[in-house]
């Protein structure tokens, strides 16, 4: 073991000690993997004591999560009801007292189980570079720098506007062949605003953007529900790995979101 | 040369100091540094959860949790279940029950079931299978298990 590791108290110290390789050590579900099994790219970490990474407010919009909020933090809080379902997709006990929401959004695909209803509601990363919040999806496209330091995540107009659904081969804990999450706002009937997100259907979490202009502007009915479904996987790069092959989830895409937006139907 | 952190914490009840090298993780650090070797070391990617010790109450990883986050904390294992002769209601039941046969999960599933138990005395079937939902046994078929920790639910007085 050559790798040293450097706590920080505040979470502005840690992102100006991050850089040069360092990696940031955040709840330790993703990284310490890496250090138990020797990986040689790993000589620095940087870690945070700074309460405020663990930090869950309210806002005007909805809620802010520190990056360090645990899953089991947010399945124990009264208001994040429209989050527990996907923590509590995490794992099992022990790690969803340490798997945090920051540490979740770079979880290797097909993992991710927060991050996908994270991407369907629209939250966005606020940095430690300062700036805007960003949208998930251009932070996970590239030239990330900095820290994510919290998430602010728009509550949900209505609840039953939100759907999750992680498909897993082993219960009650596994890794999903492709989890799945919606969020279909409804104004007089009608869709306004689709937003729908899956696991294992690219590197990162990924919107169905096709299934989403199907579903703008229709009422959610079995007609409706049946030609998303058919153009579930287009767009997206299904994973192949060793739980499922590329064309299996390209497959049964549709199948599990036409259960996720029945059981949105039905209310 | 390696730096070597001190970490002050609390294990079953008891102050204790020790020196953690940089990335070491708790599990190692309490088998190698502190010598209580009951949590096991099983797969070292929280996969299986023979690892699992309490810390300030709740069920952890600690192959994945470092060393030196436990500064300042309480952390329990199954050395510090027994009251001397006495085994915890929960090892009791293990026994009675036929829930360890190979012996290697049994303290990773014996620490998962006190966090519950702890926090929910009287839990539902379900809410065991839950609680030990992180915890891999190859052995009994995890049904004795199960029935153990109800069994031990039962018998347990309030505290």
């Amino acid at each position: 073991m050559s790798v040293t590791v450097e706590t920080c108290a505040t979470a502005a110290e840690a992102a100006r000690a991050l850089g040069q390789g360092a990696q940031y050590l955040g709840g330790g579900t993703i990284v310490m993997r890496r250090v138990n099994a020797g990986d040689q790219h790993l000589s620095r970490l940087v870690r945070s004591t700074d309460p405020g990474l663990r930090a869950i407010r309210s806002t005007s919009q909805g809620v802010s999560l520190g990056a360090g909020v645990t899953m089991a933090q947010i399945m124990a809080h009264p208001d994040l009801g429209f989050l527990a379902p996907a923590a509590r997709a995490v794992g099992g006990p022990a790690l969803r007292e340490m798997a945090t929401v920051g540490g979740n959004l770079f979880a290797r695909a097909p993992y991710g189980d927060l991050a996908v209803l994270l991407l369907a509601l629209g939250a966005q990363a606020v940095m430690s570079d300062g700036g805007s919040p960003r949208p998930l999806e251009e932070l996970w496209r590239g030239g990330r720098s900095g820290l994510v330091l919290s998430l602010e995540v728009p509550r949900p107009r209505e609840a039953r506007a939100t759907g999750y659904l992680k498909v897993a081969r082993v219960h009650p804990v596994g890794t999903p062949v492709i989890s799945l999450a919606a969020y279909l706002p409804r104004e007089g009937g009608r869709i306004r605003g689709a937003r729908i997100a899956m696991t294992g259907m690219g590197a990162t979490p990924r919107r169905a953007t096709a299934a989403e202009r199907v579903l703008e502007g229709a009422a959610l009915d079995a007609a409706s529900i049946a030609r998303a479904a058919a153009v579930a996987a287009e767009g997206l790069e299904p994973l192949d790995d060793a739980l499922a092959t590329a064309w299996y989830r390209r497959e049964v895409a549709g199948v599990h979101l036409s259960r996720l937006l029945e059981g949105l139907e039905r209310g | 040369m390696m730096a070597r952190k001190p970490v002050t914490f609390t294990l079953n009840g008891s102050e204790r100091a020790a020196f953690a090298a940089d990335g070491q993780n708790l599990l190692q650090f309490l088998r190698q540094e502190v010598g209580d070797m009951t949590p096991k070391f099983g797969c070292g990617q929280g996969g299986c959860g023979a690892c699992t010790v309490l810390v300030d109450g709740a069920p952890h990883l600690s192959c994945l949790m470092l060393a030196e986050a436990v500064q300042g904390r309480r952390v329990e294992t199954v050395a510090g279940l027994a009251r001397g002769a006495t085994p915890h209601p929960l090892q009791e039941a293990f026994m009675e029950h036929f829930a360890a046969q190979c012996g290697y999960c049994t303290p990773g599933m014996l620490m998962a079931a006190k966090a519950l138990l702890d926090r929910t005395p009287r839990p539902t079937r379900d809410e065991v299978i839950e609680a030990i939902g992180g915890n891999l046994c190859r052995c009994t078929g995890y049904a004795p298990i199960i029935d153990a920790i109800l069994a031990a639910a039962n018998r347990r007085t309030p505290a």
